[in-house]
């Protein structure tokens, strides 16, 4: 027995020390290096020229050799709070049924819903919608599970979830943690392409949501009008996120659709001034004082929640 | 057959190495960043990180709207120099570095009109040169006031 142990002992060594061991430590610094690029590395982004505002198209300018380049979208929590803080109320006949949740197979699909159910959950939870917060949670969980997403939703989120109900707060941080697992899960796992489905998922059922309000209440005045063209900047962001992606086919079937939403965003004229940044040492707060002006209108604003319309319902048909 | 167990470990370790990275990253951004957002802030969900070695840079788009208070934290590896960060308009003026504030983590603003902005991030060359350049995770998170 102690012999064998010796022996064992023996080769082991021999090991560390061959070749193959050498080899080994090399690749483990090829593959680790490797592994350091993997997550970062984009090619550069060539500089585009669209033919929109000023405004949201320098910034894309000159984009430099950065090691790594992110488009970050609202998330479908900040979405939900943007739809709220515009003195929205909350309309459950707008998000997606629950029930729809078994049809949904194939990638792309539930890809895209996962980002819908994650928005409706954001609604459900900020307007303290406590049944439809745990239905939308478990809804949001189907699709994550189906795209193979381990442990962003367990059973533990689910019980979290309905041990505070009644806690907002705690309720926003399990949302905004849930769609963080799924996220970094896809990225970790190299699937960026299902992880932008998702954002614009998320993204485009905000924007449903909100059209649909301002086609229930009154144009004129209505703040949510100037939200939804706000969206104007944000929808250069989403063509950059799916153009890095657009070798995955059903993120070039989305580019295609969400470059038609974008073309009626095109007719919208908005114009700001300069940006101060005035600092105030007492609240430790920096506001950033501009001035702008856009011009939305009914017109236009009907052909593009017609198209948003169009373009959600086929994403949870 | 000792051959074969040698190119399951070097694929194995191909495959998962880079998991395991990122998977730290991931536990960077949740376990620590996440904390300079409480607990007056709300996270956004998003997430954004890398790995990055000294001298290399990062950029991040994202559209701020008006109204809302926002938070920014941006932190890199213990092992790393301090990360710096900017904050640019359209018109590429800057409107915030953290170099002017020690290379403070964080910045909270809000703003008077809804504007697209560039966040770029470098994490510096150590001055001392006889050091390797270390690498480790940058997280970027955004954080808002839930109204």
């Amino acid at each position: 027995m102690k012999n064998n142990t010796l022996k064992a002992g023996i080769m082991n060594i021999r090991f560390l020390t061959s070749k193959k061991f050498r080899g080994l430590i090399l690749l483990f610094g090829v593959a680790f290096i490797v592994g350091c690029g993997s997550g970062g590395d984009k090619e550069k982004v060539p500089e585009v020229s669209i033919d929109m505002d000023e405004i949201n198209q320098e910034l894309f300018d000159n984009i430099s050799d950065a090691k790594q380049i992110f488009y970050s979208l609202p998330s479908p929590l900040e979405t939900a709070m943007l739809v709220r803080s515009a003195g929205a109320e909350y309309d459950e006949e707008l998000l997606n049924p629950v029930d729809n949740a078994g049809k949904y197979t194939g990638q792309r699909k539930l890809a895209l819903n996962l980002g819908i159910y994650t928005c409706d959950l954001s609604f459900a939870s900020l307007y303290d919608q406590t049944q439809a917060s745990i239905s939308y949670m478990n809804a949001a969980k189907r699709m994550a599970d189906g795209l193979g997403i381990l442990d962003a939703i367990d059973d533990r989120t689910i019980e979290r979830l309905e041990e505070n109900v009644n806690n907002r707060e705690v309720l926003l941080d399990i949302v905004s943690e849930t769609f963080m697992n799924s996220s970094s899960f896809l990225e970790e796992n190299d699937r960026p392409a299902i992880a932008a489905i998702v954002l614009v998922g998320g993204w485009m059922e905000g924007l449903y949501i909100a059209t649909e309000l301002v086609n229930k209440g009154t144009f004129e005045g209505n703040k949510l009008v100037e939200r939804i063209t706000d969206q104007k900047l944000s929808i250069n962001i989403v063509i950059k996120l799916l153009e890095e992606n657009q070798d995955n086919s059903d993120v070039a079937g989305i580019l295609t659709e969400v470059n038609e939403l974008k073309a009626i965003f095109d007719k919208i004229t908005v114009e700001t001034s300069e940006i101060e940044a005035s600092y105030d040492e007492e609240t430790n707060v920096t506001t950033l004082k501009s001035q702008t002006s856009s011009s939305m209108s009914p017109e236009i604003f009907a052909e593009l929640s017609e198209k948003v319309k169009s373009l959600r319902n086929t994403y949870i048909l | 057959m000792k051959r074969i167990l040698y190119l399951f470990i070097v694929a194995t370790l191909l495959v998962s190495l880079p998991v395991l990275i990122q998977a730290q990253c991931k536990g960077f951004a949740k376990n620590i960043c996440k904390l300079e957002l409480s607990p007056d802030y709300t996270h956004d969900g998003n997430y954004h990180a890398a790995i990055l070695t000294e001298g290399e840079e990062a950029e991040l788009y994202k559209t701020f709207y008006s109204g809302q208070d926002y938070r920014i934290a941006i932190c890199g590896s213990d092992n790393m120099s301090d990360v710096e960060f900017r904050v640019l308009d359209a018109k590429k003026t800057v409107l915030y570095t953290n170099r002017d504030n020690d290379f403070n983590r964080i910045w909270d603003f809000k703003l008077e009109s809804s504007q697209q902005l560039k966040i770029f991030v470098r994490v510096p060359v150590n001055p001392d040169t006889s050091a390797e350049p270390q690498q480790g995770c940058v997280a970027i998170m955004f954080g808002f006031k839930a109204k």
